[in-house]
């Protein structure tokens, strides 16, 4: 091989087209800071939510989503069901307050950190806490709700009563009563007759929740969580409100009777099959043709 | 006979190629890559039988540089794919979502791997995907680069062999392709995922890159995970999931380092064929890892051995609220080689290995944000037993003096991101032998400094493909073995990659 005068092009060229293609990302990618101030302060716990740091993660994490302006139509929102939430209307499925109300900024921690089962929201615990303060402290700002008004305060949960077959007798019996069967389905599969038409605040197809495959609710995991599903409804769907029907214990009683529905071994499921084995004759159906044991 | 006068009685060898045979003559990364990977098993260099002198080391020793296989200063790229548009497509995520800048996973898209490709909204299984959906991804890089190497031993008149020999800086550069990989990977039912990587070179022959099917969250329990399979280590900064591209810099000269003259021919980045059990809280912040697996270096069908490796990894994240996620690992890989087979005919006979020596490699990496800036320092500590050191089977006496050998390595790689589409990147890397396997090499002999720099630039980002825009230059310094009378007993050797790149996935 000949001694070639060989040259490569100069470091200055090559660094010239890095800063290029640096300035063209900058360019590119710089948005306008958030609407600061208009969702009001964002607190949890220790974490301050600050907006501005938030918009940059909303980009990163929700954005395909829930789009750009957070109103549930990001690229994405046309290949998902159930839809992305619309955060202009600031509605929320999950919430410690009642129904109506906005839910507190724990909520929407307790949400971004659980996920949505059966949805495409996933749980993003691996976020750091204070971005996930930011996340909320910029969602707020994506409705003038949050800026007029507070929000609502928390239902209180009351003690639970001990896990007996009379409480998950009575429980069966308001499955029964308050018609839950209708749309969860008589053995709370969520495909009761009226399941196949249920739709929601934005007239988007909604399946009730199937008891019998899950092992979490949407709303949490615990007894509590699902009480305070009875309490608060899912605003935006169909699951509404039992506040001003269900009393004290009688939560506890559903809470019992719809663990013994999941497919995992439970207190109440332990105790419901051991009871089932020699009373299963004395139920009466639940349906349209019952009232109940 | 002295060192120096025996590397300088070595001119009969081929021309000293080193990291610029490699990266000359790897028309990009990828594709050395993949020369490396098809040749791995024959790489494998068991010793030889018999007694070896020091020559016959260093000679091995020279035969490896030269073949790309076997230096740590051998310019390959690592092979690179693991960005997944396909579970990005699956869940509607942006590629954002699981990277901080693509393939580099950030905390979610270590949960979601960790959770066996899954968010766990018992949506993950197949059965729940629309029909259509068919977890593949492709990638490939066209790409412009230049490949410059120092002090090649070149003839002094071209095409006369006879006219002695001289030292030349050779550049070459042009347009060129990565090699591709065809990946698939994703769930087969709920909590049982796999992996298929199928990896070409720059002409399309393909090899099987990765290739394991897990159980995921066994019991339930994110805890026990079980993969079996040919996969990459569990690394806590992963070369498969790095942001450099070139044939200089596409490899971390850690994870690939031999020793001067060492038989080993193992590279903590090399995916390895066996089974792994994992594990991880729910945030994957604490996370383990402990896999047995064959003695062969990851290449299927080359078993030669019949031994075990083992290697363990721990590593525990920190919220450190503004700044971030900040993680620190441990890891330590054991392994094994034999020194010596059953023959037939004087034909080692495979499978039969015997005489098994040690070697393991152990260090500590971590992974730190300052807000916007990462840090990712990383190192380690290699040893090699004396018989494997000086490549001599320990049915025979170690030649007078043979040692371990030992070193340690490490370096340093900042990312600075921009935003979610543009991040600055950069690497400083060392590796410095501590003990050669004979006193009288070199005590810096094998000695490697590499420098990369650049930039990558997402002009898109949603959840259907990815396209990065790739600049980089990165230099590596080589102590090698002298080539002329007129240098000593080393001479260093400078390579160094300039790469313009269009990184697209889909």
């Amino acid at each position: 091989m000949s001694r070639v005068a060989y040259r490569i092009p100069s470091i200055t060229a090559s660094i010239s087209f890095l800063l290029i293609a640096a300035s063209a990302g900058v360019a590119q990618t710089i948005h306008g800071l958030p609407r600061e101030g208009r969702g009001g302060d964002t607190k949890v716990n220790t974490r301050v939510g600050r907006p501005a740091a938030g918009k940059q993660e909303y980009t990163r994490y929700c954005a395909g989503c829930h789009g750009d302006h957070g109103d549930g139509v990001g690229e994405n929102a046309q290949w998902i069901e159930p839809r992305p939430r619309d955060f202009t209307q600031a509605v929320f499925k999950c919430r410690s307050t009642l129904s109506g109300s906005l839910p507190t900024d724990q909520d929407l921690i307790n949400t971004v950190r659980r996920g949505i089962v059966n949805s495409n929201m996933p749980q993003w615990r691996p976020l750091p806490d204070q971005m996930q303060a930011d996340l909320v402290a910029y969602i707020k700002t994506f409705s003038p709700r949050w800026a007029t008004e507070k929000a609502g305060t928390p239902v209180e949960i009351p003690p639970e009563t001990p896990v007996t077959t009379e409480s998950i007798l009575a429980g069966r019996a308001m499955f029964q009563k308050f018609e839950c069967w209708k749309c969860h389905g008589t053995a709370g599969r969520g495909d009761g007759p009226s399941a196949s038409s249920l739709t929601d605040s934005k007239d988007q197809p909604i399946h009730p929740y199937d008891f019998t495959t899950g092992t979490r609710f949407k709303c949490g995991t615990t007894n509590a969580d699902l009480y305070r599903i009875f309490m608060t409804g899912l605003d935006g769907t169909p699951m509404a409100s039992f506040a001003d029907n269900i009393k004290g214990d009688q939560g506890w009683d559903l809470v019992h009777y719809l663990r013994t529905l999941q497919p995992i071994r439970t207190p109440e499921s332990i105790l419901w099959k051991s009871w089932l084995a020699t009373h299963a004759s004395e139920l009466k159906p639940i349906g349209p043709e019952s009232g109940g044991r | 006979m002295s060192l120096t006068k025996f590397v300088h009685g070595m001119k009969w060898l081929p021309a000293f190629a080193l990291a610029a045979g490699a990266s000359l003559t790897a028309a990009s990364s990828a594709a050395a890559t993949d020369t490396r990977a098809a040749d791995s098993t024959t790489a494998t260099r068991a010793p030889a039988a018999g007694s070896q002198s020091v020559e016959d080391i260093y000679r091995a020793y020279r035969a490896s540089i030269e073949d790309g296989t076997g230096a740590a200063s051998a310019s390959y790229a690592t092979k690179r794919v693991k960005m997944i548009p396909a579970f990005a497509r699956k869940y509607g995520l942006r590629c954002s979502a699981c990277h901080t800048a693509w393939p580099e996973l950030n905390s979610f898209g270590q949960q979601f791997r960790d959770n066996g490709y899954q968010i766990r909204n018992e949506k993950d299984s197949p059965i729940a995907q629309n029909n259509a959906y068919i977890p593949i991804t492709v990638r490939v890089t066209p790409q412009f680069h230049v490949e410059r190497a120092t002090r090649q031993l070149v003839d002094a008149t071209p095409g006369d062999a006879k006219s002695g020999q001289v030292e030349r800086t050779l550049t070459s550069h042009g347009f060129d392709l990565s090699g591709m990989d065809l990946w698939t990977a994703g769930t087969l039912w709920k909590n049982v995922s796999f992996v298929a990587l199928l990896s070409s070179d720059n002409f399309a022959s393909f090899h099987f890159e990765a290739v394991s099917l897990r159980f995921d969250n066994m019991g339930d329990n994110p805890w026990l995970n079980l993969k079996v399979g040919k996969f990459e280590l569990d690394n806590m900064i992963s070369e498969k999931r790095f942001l450099f591209l070139s044939a200089n810099g596409g490899s971390y000269q850690s994870y690939h380092f031999s020793a001067p003259g060492s038989s080993v021919d193992f590279g903590i980045g090399d995916n390895q064929l066996g089974a792994e059990l994992s594990g991880h809280s729910l945030n994957s912040f604490t996370r383990y890892s402990a896999a047995i697996l064959s003695s062969n270096d990851g290449d299927p069908g080359s078993n030669n051995f019949s031994s075990y490796d083992a290697n363990v990894n721990f590593s525990q994240a920190f919220d450190a609220g503004k700044m971030g996620i900040e993680r620190i690992g441990v890891y330590a890989y054991v392994g094994q080689r034999p020194t010596a087979f059953q023959t037939s005919d004087g034909q080692d006979i495979p499978g039969t290995g015997t005489t098994r020596k040690a070697f393991y490699r152990a260090g500590v990496a971590g992974d730190f944000f300052l807000h916007k800036l990462e840090f990712l320092p990383y190192y380690l500590h290699g040893n090699d037993n004396a018989y494997l050191a000086s490549s001599t089977p320990s049915n025979s006496p170690l030649l007078d003096g043979a040692r371990d050998a030992s070193w340690n390595s490490g370096f340093l790689e900042t990312h600075y991101y921009i935003n979610q589409q543009l991040v600055l990147t950069q690497r400083v890397e060392a590796i410095r032998m501590s003990q050669q396997a004979f006193p009288d090499m070199p005590s810096t002999l094998g000695n490697v400094d590499a420098y990369s720099f650049g930039t990558r630039w997402y002009p898109f980002m949603f959840s259907r493909a990815g396209l990065a825009v790739h600049g980089e230059y990165a230099l590596v310094k080589t102590v090698s073995p002298g080539q002329l009378p007129s240098e000593g007993a080393t001479a260093n050797i400078w390579t160094s990659s300039l790469l313009f790149a269009l990184d697209f996935d889909f």
